[in-house]
């Protein structure tokens, strides 16, 4: 049952890859701008343009070129960087690991966030808990992540001078520096999502409160928390997952921002500077994995759902 | 049967203040509860039974208030004088309730058992694992085949009666002394309608548990109550045994709902008589008697004076000017007022 579940999600995801990986890379090629001239700069001569050119297959007809890549990259060979030359998954695998680090944090700061905030205020209603709660779910979405970062920035680092600015560490080298350095970007990129998960769970909750399961449940003489906990979040949450597996691609485009404020050499900061360098086989590398991530994450979402609901079979 | 009261309903009062005006969902009524006994509460929806029913339970919205005067007495305890927390130890202990629509009460996310368990659990001593025998004791009794199995089973596995039937289970799990039942049979198909109207009727006998049965449908109230209690505008119009209020509906409102029901005896009628008009609105109660825009009887006196809950020769209770005699209804049709056993 469940593999067959599997195999058929695998079914939509391959048309998907393919149709997202040739946006990209034709999206690239529009890009004014030429990386042979980036990399040999202004006064090479136009023989050894094409030269270089034709060794990069640059030469070829778009079409062309994006089956050579996808051919490669079926046979696990993503090229190498047209402008340092390292090898692309190579380059991938270091900045991964470092995005991750950043985006579970964020997921996490989001989840537990959204969570509190949504269920003190359904358990204080009209309290000021209540009001902190909307007022924060309203804002939270309203303020542009970088913003939220130079504000953190400027007071918690540079006025209070309690964590670094900037740099980053990661958690198998050294955990102390780890949540240091993480925290503020952290934050920064999980704003929105507290938001976005108090603003749905509340609205969830409150339909869930006025259930009639939850009726039954005080008429067998639960308590307000038992009510809340036993009977109505788990019944809240199941719109919640959708929106918390939407939430995780959202971040991960805002990465993007956050690590190039916070100077965290990820995935972000790989592809800004491979956009600008018009170093499309990094750039094309860090959409696939990125588009990959985006889909294990769906898959993800719908194993949660059908965990918390019995009436979904798969 | 014993005579013991169980339940004393005192001059129950339940309003919503709102800038428009007071609404009184309920509107002074006084009723009590025998022990064993099976008391009907019918009822146009609107006309307050679910409000006097949740009123019990302490469960109405917050919107709605008492007067100080009103009280609800169980076992001697005033009900509405309690704290929160004391009355989280009655709920689902001494007073249990089902609904409705068994399919929306049940929680679709936890299995059956845990369901029945968890209310073990509130109020006895007893771990989990000996609240789930319980659980599976319970499910035998109220007529569930393959109770072991269904222990595990989510609401949406069970068709509409078994749900019923789980939901009866779970109000019973602590040998509650009363049963609140809110329509029970409403949302179900008329052959399991009965069926759930016999295993209440023998749980009562079983237990010896007093039942609150609130519906809108006589016909319910013939087959399962002792006592009826008709309702119209959050007021009591009329009291007495089923045999009594079937042999001689005496309020022009329960002689028309007894005109409603589709008579599955007597000689078919094409169109069964309703009663014209509709419940007025609660903002604007006509002056002297309630029912004065939807009857038939009604005399000059009626829209002028209310009439008050009295007691009446038979002994029941009507609030009507003009009560309806055995004499008078034999005269039109009679044969829909035929009581159905
Ligand atoms: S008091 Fe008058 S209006 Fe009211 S039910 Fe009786 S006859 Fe009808």
């Amino acid at each position: 049952m469940f593999l067959k579940f599997l195999l058929r999600r695998l079914l939509y995801v391959i048309p998907m890859l393919l149709i997202t990986t040739l946006i990209v890379f034709s999206l690239i090629l529009l890009i004014p701008g030429d990386p042979v001239l980036a990399m040999l700069g202004d006064s090479a001569t136009h023989e050894k343009v094409e030269e270089l050119r034709r060794q990069l297959g640059l030469d070829q007809p778009v079409m062309l070129q994006y089956f050579h890549w996808l051919n490669n990259a079926i046979h696990g060979d993503l090229g190498r960087s047209i402008f340092t030359g390292q090898l692309v998954d190579e380059a991938l695998m270091q900045t991964l690991f470092v995005t991750m680090q950043l985006v579970v944090v964020g997921m996490i700061f989001s989840i537990v966030g959204g969570l509190f905030f949504a269920i003190t205020s359904i358990y204080f209603p009209n309290s000021w808990m209540d009001y902190v709660a909307r007022f924060f779910g309203t804002l939270g979405t309203a303020i542009p992540n970088f913003l939220v970062a130079m504000v953190l920035i400027i007071f918690f680092s540079l006025k209070l001078n309690w964590v670094p600015a900037t740099g980053f560490t990661s958690i198998v080298h050294e955990p102390v520096s780890f949540l240091q350095q993480i925290i503020l970007p952290g934050f920064s990129l999980s704003l929105a999502g507290i938001a976005v998960i108090t603003r749905h769970l509340r609205s969830s909750l409150m339909e869930t409160m006025d259930a009639d399961y939850v009726r039954t449940a005080y008429s067998k003489g639960v308590s307000r928390y038992q009510a809340i906990f036993k009977h109505s979040l788990q019944n809240a949450m199941l719109p919640v997952v959708t929106t918390i597996g939407l939430l995780f691609g959202t971040m991960l485009g805002a990465t993007v921002v956050v690590e190039t404020i916070f100077a965290i050499p990820g995935m972000g900061q790989l592809v800004v500077n491979a956009i600008g360098q018009r170093d499309f086989t990094i750039v094309q590398g860090v959409v696939l994995v990125m588009i990959v991530m985006v889909i294990v994450i769906n898959f993800i979402t719908d194993i949660v759902y059908a965990l918390l609901d019995p009436r979904i079979e798969y | 049967m014993n005579t013991e009261t169980l339940l004393k309903v005192n001059h129950l009062k339940a309003y919503i203040p709102s800038s428009k005006g007071e609404i009184k969902p309920v509107n002074d009524i006084s009723f009590s509860i025998k022990k064993g006994e099976i008391v009907a509460l019918v009822g146009e929806s609107g006309s307050g039974k679910s409000v006097s029913s949740l009123s019990i339970m302490g469960l109405n919205a917050g919107a709605i208030k008492y007067r100080p005067d009103s009280s609800i007495l169980f076992e001697g305890q005033d009900l509405l004088k309690l704290k929160e927390k004391e009355l989280r130890k009655i709920r689902g202990n001494d007073i249990a309730m089902i609904f409705q629509d068994p399919m929306s009460s049940l929680n679709p996310v936890h299995p059956i058992g845990r369901q029945i368990a968890e209310s073990i659990v509130l109020h006895k001593k007893v771990s989990y694992k000996e609240a789930k025998k319980t659980a599976l004791d319970l499910l035998n009794k109220v007529g569930i085949p393959d109770a072991e199995r269904r222990l595990n089973d989510y609401p949406h596995q069970l068709s509409g009666g078994m749900r019923q039937r789980a939901m009866i289970a779970i109000a019973l799990a602590c040998n509650p002394k009363l049963l609140i039942a809110d329509e029970p049979t409403t949302a179900l198909d008329v052959t399991i309608q009965s069926q759930i109207l016999n295993l209440l009727r023998d749980l009562q006998k079983e237990f010896g548990i007093s039942i609150l049965l609130i519906t809108h449908d006589l016909g319910v109230v013939a087959e399962t109550a002792d006592r009826v209690l008709v309702m119209y505008c959050g007021q009591i119009v009329e009291e007495g045994t089923v045999e009594e209020i079937f042999e001689n509906p005496q309020h022009p409102y329960t002689k028309g709902l007894m005109d409603s029901i589709p008579s599955l005896y007597g000689p078919s009628k094409e169109i069964l008589d309703a009663i014209p008009g509709v419940v007025p609105n609660p903002l604007e109660l006509p002056n002297g008697c309630n029912f004065v825009t939807r009857c038939a009887f009604a005399t000059e006196k009626c829209y002028e004076v209310s009439p008050v809950l009295e007691k009446h020769s038979s002994g029941t209770r009507v609030s009507c000017w003009n009560p309806l005699t055995k004499e008078a209804l034999s005269e039109n049709d009679r044969e829909s007022a035929v009581i159905v056993t």
